[in-house]
């Protein structure tokens, strides 16, 4: 056991090396109430207010007296949180209507995958501020606004993958020998989808995370004064003169917390799916 | 593209262009707040029950869905989107005199998105695995971690209140105006675009009519030049043509910052302002937009691929 533990460190550092800083920061989020002490992100004190970054408060304070630092702390509880959520709706809901299409093909596979076509036809994130904002703004609705526009990728992969298999000996056989349809789904459809889907999502978790920041800074999402880095981000537009690290400390969480996410998910890419090598 | 062909893209365009028309429609539908009450939010004024209900029945509100539907689209189709609530102006004169200003700013994020990630890819293919390749792709990939918005927010911190270089709001919409907008959205995509090249022009640098051009002592620049560079160009226009749809949507985040005189600036105040008909307008404007943008991609092929002409 050991052996082996030693021998994927040495084959695959640097997906490992990710793999631990991603596990890092999902801590910090956890954590952030033990990590930030008694300081609540919410309620400052206005004699703190604009105050530089100093040893008291690494990333300075905001207009309310806010310290910053741990407001991106529990600002990444929400960022997380949401764009895991949203990665596994998307994955779910997709990965079933494209294996549902993929399977029965007819007008089954039409419906959907024209439902899809539409979805498509819109460009990513008009369509998403245009439902975040109808419905509301929240994070849940900003949820929503994004996974009604990226499901359609999925569905088309996965319905991709099933029809590559549907018609091979081996289904046929297994259909012959009487399996349910259920069962036919969930034993050979679903296992023969998953890998490339769960690649999929794994490289676009630090992309919806940025899709999910942009609503939250437009206002369409994470509402104040609940910390969230895309809204943070937002607060500190109107401080750029006076107090610039409102907007440089939000902003680098996103961007180092993508950057870890992005390398994780090409990691686990080159792990699963020996035949991208990431030289070509 | 073949007389069939045509026709059955133009169909498919025909289909793909109810269903826009049907979602767009429905995000209204089926909105939460009322439309009558939210219109007299817009202009500041309490609604009153009884004029309330007297504008819904006005508006044809109470009629069934498929009704309202219709009547909408046969607007549409007449040119008429309907009048903003908030602005107290016709839809279509608030978004045509958008227009322009945002399609010039995703060509010029486009043209410098070209500059930056041609010459880029191209190096990082013909030096693979030298450093100088090492240090492209370590530059994407920062690229494409970075959100556009923050980009936005450290130019303007850097070129406007630093060194003061350039206007902090480019409401203008001139030359200078756009420098920083467009600069912001080139970022991701020269980054996602600089990995495409040098796949595509790596893919063509292995393959075997260049290693016939070496062996008979072609010079390398005429090989890259005249043929590898030329066959990579399909995948790219590919490329082209969807991230237009990225840029349009990237644009109203982009536009915001800027206080640019954009659609996308205009959809955002729109929405805080539950302005039904012009957000209706916009998406479905730009949802146009993009297909006719792909659409061109697709007849562009033609007179980049001759193989494209034979397969009649």
């Amino acid at each position: 056991m050991r052996m082996e533990k030693k021998r994927f460190i040495q084959k695959y550092p640097v997906f490992v090396l990710f793999a631990v800083l991603a596990l890092l920061i999902v801590l910090m989020a956890v954590f952030a109430p033990q990590i930030a002490g008694d300081v609540s992100p919410i309620k400052g004190s206005l004699k703190e207010s604009i105050k530089p970054p100093s040893a008291e408060h690494p990333f300075g304070t905001d207009k309310m007296g806010r310290d910053i630092f741990v407001r991106v702390l529990y600002g990444a509880r929400t960022s997380l949180s949401s764009t895991f959520i949203l990665v596994g709706v998307v994955f779910v809901i997709g990965t079933f209507l494209g294996i549902l299409a993929g399977y029965f093909g007819g007008w089954v596979d039409a419906v959907i995958m024209r439902l899809a076509d539409m979805m498509i036809a819109f460009p990513g994130l008009v369509l998403a501020i245009a439902v975040a904002g109808i419905l509301g703004a929240s994070t849940k609705n900003a949820i929503i606004a994004i996974a009604v526009v990226t499901w359609p990728k999925y569905a088309r992969l996965a319905r991709s993958l099933v029809m590559k298999i549907r018609h091979t000996d081996f289904v046929a056989a297994a259909m012959v020998t009487g399996s349910k349809t259920p069962y036919m789904l969930w034993k050979y459809m679903l296992p023969n989808t998953i890998t490339t889907l769960v690649i999929t999502a794994a490289t676009d978790i630090g992309g919806m995370m940025m899709e999910l920041a942009a609503l939250s800074f437009l206002g369409f999402g994470a509402q104040p004064p609940n910390p969230e880095w895309g809204s943070m981000l937002n607060e500190g537009r109107n401080f750029m003169q006076s107090a610039p690290w409102l907007m440089i400390y939000p902003g680098l969480a996103i961007f180092v917390t993508v950057v870890v996410f992005n390398m994780l998910g090409d990691g686990l890419r080159d792990i699963l799916d020996p035949r991208t090598n990431e030289g070509r | 593209m073949g007389k069939k062909q045509i026709l059955s893209r133009l169909l498919q365009m025909l289909i793909v262009l109810i269903g826009i028309s049907i979602i767009t429609f429905l995000l209204t539908y089926l909105s939460p707040g009322d439309p009558v009450r939210n219109m007299y939010l817009a202009q500041g004024l309490m609604p009153d029950e009884e004029q309330v209900a007297v504008l819904r029945e006005e508006m044809g509100l109470n009629d069934p869905f498929l009704a309202q539907y219709f009547r909408w689209l046969g607007n549409c189709l007449h040119g008429d989107f309907g009048t903003s609530f908030a602005l107290q102006k016709p839809v279509v004169t608030l978004l045509a005199a958008r227009l322009w200003p945002t399609l010039k700013l995703a060509l010029m994020s486009m043209v410098l998105m070209l500059i930056v990630a041609v010459p880029l890819g191209v190096l990082s293919a013909v030096y693979q695995d030298k450093p100088i390749d090492y240090i492209v792709r370590a530059i994407t990939f920062f690229g494409v971690s970075i959100p556009n918005f923050w980009v936005g927010l450290l130019l303007i911190l850097v070129f406007c209140v630093q060194l003061r270089l350039l206007p902090v709001v480019s409401s203008g919409g001139t030359f200078k105006d756009m420098i920083l907008p467009a600069a912001t959205l080139a970022v991701a995509m020269s980054a996602k675009y600089t990995r495409q090249v040098r796949t595509a022009v790596l893919e063509e640098l292995h393959s075997d009519y260049v290693t016939g051009a070496r062996a008979r002592g072609v010079p390398e620049w005429k090989i890259l030049w005249g043929n590898v560079f030329p066959n990579s160009l399909l995948p790219l226009i590919t490329m082209l043509g969807l991230s237009v749809g990225s840029l349009l949507g990237g644009t109203s985040v982009v536009e915001v910052i800027f206080s640019y005189p954009g659609m996308g600036n205009l959809a955002v105040s729109a929405i805080t302002s539950y302005d039904y008909y012009l957000i209706q307008g916009y998406v479905l404007w730009v949802a146009v937009i993009y297909m006719v943008i792909n659409l061109l991609v697709d007849i562009s092929y033609n007179y980049v691929d001759p193989r494209m002409r034979l397969r009649r």
